[in-house]
C-alpha cells in the first residue's frame, strides 16, 4: 500500500483524506514517510532522531528538536542536551498528540535555534533539497527540508527572528510565525522567550492552516498565552479583491536583496494585483533602521538567562571538576557552542549593571517604538508584502566565518517578529534554480488574512514545489 | 559619646500556600527529599512558571496590614546567578516594581507608638536546600560534595524590608513580634524563625546620638529566634561603637552571628561584586490587582495587634497587653473578662497559667474560666492547677473544683505553722531582722505540707501573725 503513496507530493490535507477513508492506514503512512527518510535523509539530515513505532490515529509529524516530546530524546541541536529525554510533552507536542498525529521524529536545527542555516548544529548541518551543496536555512532547516523532500507531510518548527519563515523561503515551502501569544511555548527548549513562538510547516497554506488550528489557543501553563479571537479558517477563494497590501519601502531599498530575489518577489505582487488587491508602498523607517540591533540587544539578554540552567546538575551534559565552580564552567565550556556562547556573552554585558539601561533597557523602548509603526501601517492595509529572505539557499560555509553576514540573513524576517505579528511565508517563485518567498505580515491575531492572501497566490503562481533534482 | 544604633530589617516569610508560587508541587515540610517537585520547579527546559494566584492575593493583605500601597501593576524579574539550589539559573522575584510600598507600622512600646517605615514587601520564589557534605565551614566552598533536595525550591516567600527607623535590639524584638504576629493572624504563613518559615537579617549601623546621618551598615544574617536578634544586634552595635570610638572606620560587611558563642563571624568576601542582571521575566505577565479586589481584601483584614495592644494597654498596663496580644491570648481574656472576671487577675492566669500548662486557649470556655479566676485564692491550689489543666477539654465545668474547699481552720493549719518555723530558726531570724521577702518561703513550705489544700490567704494572714508576734 505504502507504495502508492508519493511522499513527494502529498499534501497533509490529502493525506488527512486518504487516512479518513481507510485507503491508508496510519501505521502504512508512517512506514512510507519512514521508508523515504531511509532514503533520502543519509543525504540531507533533516532527522536527528526517528520514532519507528506510529503512535495515533492519524498522519505523521516531524517536529523540530527544540520541541520537549516524552520519552524522546530532545536536544535543541546542542551536546549540552544530548541524552536529556524529556519526562513531558510540550504543549504543542501533546495537541499533536491529542489530534492523533503520529511522531515521526525529531528534525534538526541551529544550536538553540540559533543560527540561519542549521551549522551551529551540534550533530552537523542539515542540506537542502533543491541543492544538497547549500544550506536549508536556519535555524528550523530540519523541519523545512523534510518537509520539502517528501520526509514529512508537515512539521512544527519555532521562530524568534525568522527561524520558519526563513527556511521555508530556502526550501519552497509554507510557513507560519503565528502572532506572539497564540501558540504556547510551554515545553520549547526556550532561546528568547518574548520572541519564542511555534509554528506550522507545510506544503500548502491550507496544510499550514489545518495545522494551525491544532496547536493555537490559550494553555493554562503558558501565562503568555491568549484565546484566538476568532477560529482558523480553511481558505478558499481565489480572488483578493477588498485586499489592501503594503509594501515597505524601507524593505525594498535594502542592497541585499538579490537582483532575482527582487524580479521573482516583484512578478508575485503584479500578479496579485491582477487577482484584485490594491498594492500600494508604505513606510517602516525606524523597524528596518532599528529593528536588528534591537533584536540582536533583546534576544541574547533574554537567551543569557534561559542558558543558565544548563550547569550540569540536573539534567545532560556533565563535566566533572573539583569544586561546583569547576564543574558548571566545564559543563557549559564543553556543552555549548561557538553561537550559543557569543550570544550569552552579548546578553550578558547587555543586562549587566551600568549597561542595562544603554542596551536592554534601550532596546525595549524601541521595539514599543516599533510595535507602534507596524500598528500605524496596518491602518491602511490588510497585509504587508516583502520577500522573506534577500538570497537564495547560500553554499554551505559561506557564512560560517562571518556572524553579522549571518544575522543579515534574517534582516526582512526580524522587524515584524519584534513586533510580535504573524508573518507566513509563501513560495512566490525561482532564482538560479532555487525557490524564493514572500513573506506577508499580518495584523495581531491577522493569520486568517495571510491565509487568504497566501492561498490565492500560491494557486495563481502554481508553482511545482518538489525539488527539481528529486522529480520522478 | 553616647552612640544611636540605627536599624533596618530584611524579613523573608515562607507563605503557607497550598501549592508552590509558579508551579502546582504541594508546599510542606517533612516529605522525602525531592519528591515535592515537577518540570517547573526543577528548571527543566521548556517549563514555564505560572503564578500562584493565592500567594498574590496573601501579599496584597499582608501589605495593606502594614499600611502600604499596593501597586496596581507589579512586575516579576529575574535574579540571575549560579548555585546549585537555583535550578532555572535566576531566582524569580518582584524587583523595581513590587506589590506593595511605602507601609508604616506603628509599634506599641511602654512610652507611646513608635512608627516603623516599610520599604516595601515583594513576592519572589524560595531557593532550594543545599546539604554541604564533608568540610569543616558547612559552606559550597571546602565540601566534599553538595546534596541538593528541590522540595523547598519555588515556595513562595515574602520578602518585607523596613527603613532604618529601629533604635535599640529591644525595638526590633518589639517590632518582629508585632509583625509575626500579625502575619500569623492574617494566616498567610506560621512565621517560625526554628522552622525557617520566618528568617530576619538586620543591617546595623551607629551614629552619634542627635545626629541625622547614616553611616557605613553592616549586615547580620543567621540569627533563629527573636532573643538572638536582640543579642547579635547589641554585639553588633558594641563592635561598631568600639571601631569608631578607637579612632577605627566600620567597613561594609556580612556577619554571622554564632548563637552558642554570641559572636560575629565575618563571612567570606566575595571577589567580584555581585550583579545579578536583573530584567523583567518576560515568561509571565505583570501582577494587576484590580482596585475593587484590593478594597475586598481592605475590607476583609481582621482587626490588627497593635490596634488591639493599644486598646487591651487601657485596661491593663502596656507589658500585659502586649503578652496577651502577641501570644494569641487577648480574645480569650476579654471574654472571661466579660464573663465576670477581674481584668488584671484575668490577665495574670491566662498568661501564666494557662500558657505554663500548655493549654490551647482556643478551646477555652471562658464563662467556666472566669468562675476558676475568682475562685482562684479560695479553693485549694492543686485545684486550681488540676482545674487549668483541664479547662480547654469538651464539656469542662469548673464546679466540681469549685466545689474543693480549702483548709483555713486556724486550728488545723496552726501546728503545721508552728513545726515550720521550729524547723526553720535562722530563717525566721533573718525574717525579723528585717528580711520579709522571706514570708513566701514559708508560706510555700506550709502549702506543700498540706498538699495544696490549705487557703493560701488564711496561712498568710497566721504565719505573718506568728512571726510578728511571737518575737
Amino acid at each position: 500500500m505504502s507504495a502508492a503513496v508519493d511522499t513527494l507530493r502529498l499534501t497533509a490535507e490529502d493525506a488527512l483524506g486518504l487516512v479518513e477513508r481507510r485507503e491508508v492506514s496510519p501505521a502504512e503512512l508512517h512506514g512510507a514517510y519512514l521508508e523515504a527518510i531511509g532514503e533520502r535523509d543519509g543525504e540531507l539530515h533533516c532527522y536527528l532522531r526517528t520514532v519507528a513505532e506510529a503512535e495515533g490515529t492519524s498522519i505523521p509529524i516531524a517536529l523540530k528538536d527544540v520541541i520537549s516530546t516524552r520519552g524522546v530524546e530532545t536536544t535543541a541541536g546542542s551536546r549540552i542536551l544530548s541524552g536529556y529525554v524529556p519526562v513531558f510533552d510540550s504543549t504543542v507536542a501533546a495537541r499533536c498528540k491529542a489530534a492523533g498525529l503520529t511522531l515521526l521524529g525529531k528534525t534538526n536545527t541551529d544550536e538553540f535555534a540559533m543560527g540561519s542555516s542549521t551549522e551551529n548544529s551540534a550533530f552537523g548541518p542539515s542540506r537542502n533539497p533543491w541543492d544538497p551543496s547549500r544550506v536549508p536555512g536556519g535555524s528550523g532547516g530540519g523541519t523545512a527540508a523534510a518537509v520539502s523532500a517528501g520526509l514529512a507531510p508537515w512539521g512544527l518548527g519555532s521562530d524568534t527572528g525568522g527561524s520558519i519563515k526563513q527556511p521555508s523561503a530556502l526550501c519552497g515551502n509554507v510557513g507560519l510565525r503565528p502572532t506572539y501569544g497564540t501558540v504556547s511555548r510551554y515545553g520549547i527548549v526556550a532561546f528568547a522567550s518574548s520572541l519564542d513562538q511555534v509554528g506550522p510547516v507545510a506544503k500548502t497554506v491550507r496544510d499550514v492552516a489545518l495545522l494551525y488550528r491544532i496547536i493555537a489557543g490559550r494553555d493554562a501553563a503558558d501565562s503568555t498565552t491568549v484565546e484566538l479571537p476568532s477560529a482558523v479558517e480553511l481558505p478558499s477563494a481565489e480572488r483578493l479583491e477588498g485586499l489592501r497590501v503594503g509594501v515597505p519601502r524601507q524593505a525594498m531599498a535594502l542592497e541585499a536583496i538579490e537582483p532575482g530575489v527582487r524580479a521573482a518577489f516583484e512578478a508575485a505582487l503584479e500578479l496579485v494585483e491582477e487577482l484584485g488587491a490594491e498594492v500600494g508602498e508604505c513606510d517602516l523607517p525606524l523597524s528596518f533602521d532599528y529593528g536588528l540591533p534591537c533584536y540582536y540587544l533583546i534576544a541574547p539578554a533574554e537567551a543569557s538567562s534561559n542558558l543558565a540552567r544548563y550547569d550540569g546538575v540536573r539534567y545532560g551534559r556533565r563535566s566533572e571538576g573539583e569544586s561546583y565552580r569547576e564543574m558548571v564552567e566545564g559543563s557549559r565550556d564543553e556543552g555549548f557552542g561557538d553561537e550559543p556562547k557569543r550570544r550569552i556573552m552579548l546578553g550578558t554585558y547587555a543586562l549587566s549593571a551600568g549597561y542595562y539601561d544603554a542596551y536592554y533597557g534601550q532596546a525595549q523602548k524601541v521595539r514599543t517604538l516599533i510595535v507602534r509603526e507596524h500598528a500605524s501601517a496596518f491602518e491602511k492595509f490588510d497585509v504587508l508584502a516583502t520577500p522573506t529572505s534577500p538570497t537564495v539557499a547560500f553554499p554551505l560555509g559561506d557564512r560560517t566565518a562571518d556572524p553579522l553576514a549571518m544575522y543579515a540573513c534574517d534582516l526582512l524576517t526580524i522587524p515584524s517578529c519584534v513586533a510580535g505579528l504573524p508573518g507566513l511565508n509563501v513560495p512566490c517563485g525561482f532564482s538560479e534554480g532555487l525557490p524564493v518567498g514572500l513573506q506577508l505580515i499580518g495584523p495581531q491575531f491577522g493569520e486568517n488574512a495571510l491565509f487568504r492572501a497566501g492561498h490565492a497566490l500560491e494557486r495563481a503562481l502554481g508553482l511545482d514545489l518538489v525539488p527539481a533534482r528529486l522529480r520522478a | 559619646m553616647t552612640w544611636e544604633p540605627v536599624i533596618g530589617l530584611e524579613i523573608h516569610v515562607q507563605l503557607k500556600t497550598r501549592t508552590k508560587m509558579f508551579c502546582r508541587c504541594p508546599v510542606g515540610f517533612g516529605a522525602a527529599e525531592n519528591t515535592q517537585t515537577c518540570p517547573v520547579c526543577l528548571g527543566f527546559p521548556g517549563a514555564l512558571p505560572v503564578p500562584n494566584s493565592t500567594a498574590i492575593e496573601w501579599v496584597v493583605r499582608l501589605g495593606l496590614a502594614l499600611g502600604c500601597e499596593i501597586a496596581p501593576r507589579a512586575v516579576f524579574a529575574r535574579k540571575n546567578y549560579f548555585y546549585p539550589d537555583l535550578p532555572k539559573g535566576y531566582q524569580i522575584s518582584q524587583y523595581d516594581l513590587p506589590s506593595c510600598i511605602n507601609g508604616r507600622v506603628l509599634v506599641p512600646l511602654p512610652n507611646g507608638d513608635h512608627a516603623v517605615g516599610i520599604v516595601r514587601a515583594h513576592l519572589e520564589e524560595d531557593a532550594a536546600k543545599n546539604v554541604h557534605v564533608g568540610g569543616r565551614t558547612g559552606r559550597i566552598g571546602g565540601a566534599d560534595y553538595t546534596l541538593v533536595d528541590y522540595n523547598r525550591g519555588g515556595t513562595p516567600l515574602v520578602e518585607i524590608v523596613t527603613a532604618p527607623d529601629i533604635h535599640s535590639a529591644e525595638e526590633a524584638k518589639r517590632f518582629l513580634q508585632l509583625l509575626r504576629q500579625t502575619i500569623v493572624e492574617l494566616g498567610i504563613s506560621d512565621a517560625e524563625m526554628e522552622k525557617g518559615t520566618l528568617r530576619v537579617d538586620a543591617n546595623v549601623s551607629v551614629r552619634p546620638e542627635g545626629s541625622d546621618e547614616l553611616r557605613t551598615r553592616c549586615e547580620i544574617k543567621n540569627m533563629n529566634s527573636f532573643t538572638h536578634i536582640a543579642r547579635g544586634i547589641e554585639a553588633e552595635v558594641e563592635r561598631q561603637v568600639a571601631v569608631w570610638e578607637s579612632g577605627g572606620e566600620v567597613e561594609q560587611h556580612t556577619y554571622d552571628f554564632d548563637v552558642a558563642t554570641g559572636t560575629l563571624t565575618p563571612r567570606r568576601a566575595k571577589e567580584e561584586a555581585d550583579d545579578y542582571r536583573y530584567f523583567p521575566e518576560p515568561d509571565l505577565l505583570p501582577v494587576e490587582p484590580s482596585a475593587a479586589l484590593v478594597e475586598q481584601l481592605r475590607a476583609g483584614l481582621p482587626e490588627l495587634p497593635a490596634e488591639r495592644i493599644r486598646r487591651v494597654g487601657e485596661t491593663l498596663d502596656h507589658e500585659r497587653a502586649l503578652v496577651l496580644v502577641t501570644g494569641g491570648l487577648d480574645a480569650l481574656w476579654r471574654d472571661t473578662v466579660a464573663a465576670g472576671a477581674e481584668a488584671v487577675a484575668a490577665s495574670n492566669v491566662i498568661a501564666n497559667q494557662l500558657v505554663g500548662a500548655g493549654v490551647d486557649p482556643g478551646g477555652v470556655d471562658p464563662a467556666e474560666l472566669a468562675k476558676l479566676v475568682e475562685a482562684r485564692e479560695r479553693i485549694p491550689r492543686q485545684a486550681f492547677d488540676e482545674a487549668i489543666a483541664r479547662v480547654a477539654e469538651p464539656g469542662f465545668s469548673a464546679a466540681p473544683y469549685l466545689a474543693r474547699e480549702a483548709v483555713s481552720d486556724a486550728a488545723a493549719l496552726e501546728p503545721i505553722v508552728d513545726a515550720i518555723l521550729a524547723a526553720n530558726p535562722a530563717q525566721v531570724e533573718q525574717y525579723r531582722g528585717g528580711k520579709e521577702g522571706l514570708l513566701g518561703f514559708f508560706v510555700g513550705k506550709v502549702m506543700k505540707e498540706t498538699k495544696g489544700q490549705a487557703d493560701a490567704r488564711a496561712v498568710n494572714e497566721l504565719v505573718r501573725t506568728k512571726l510578728n508576734v511571737d518575737v
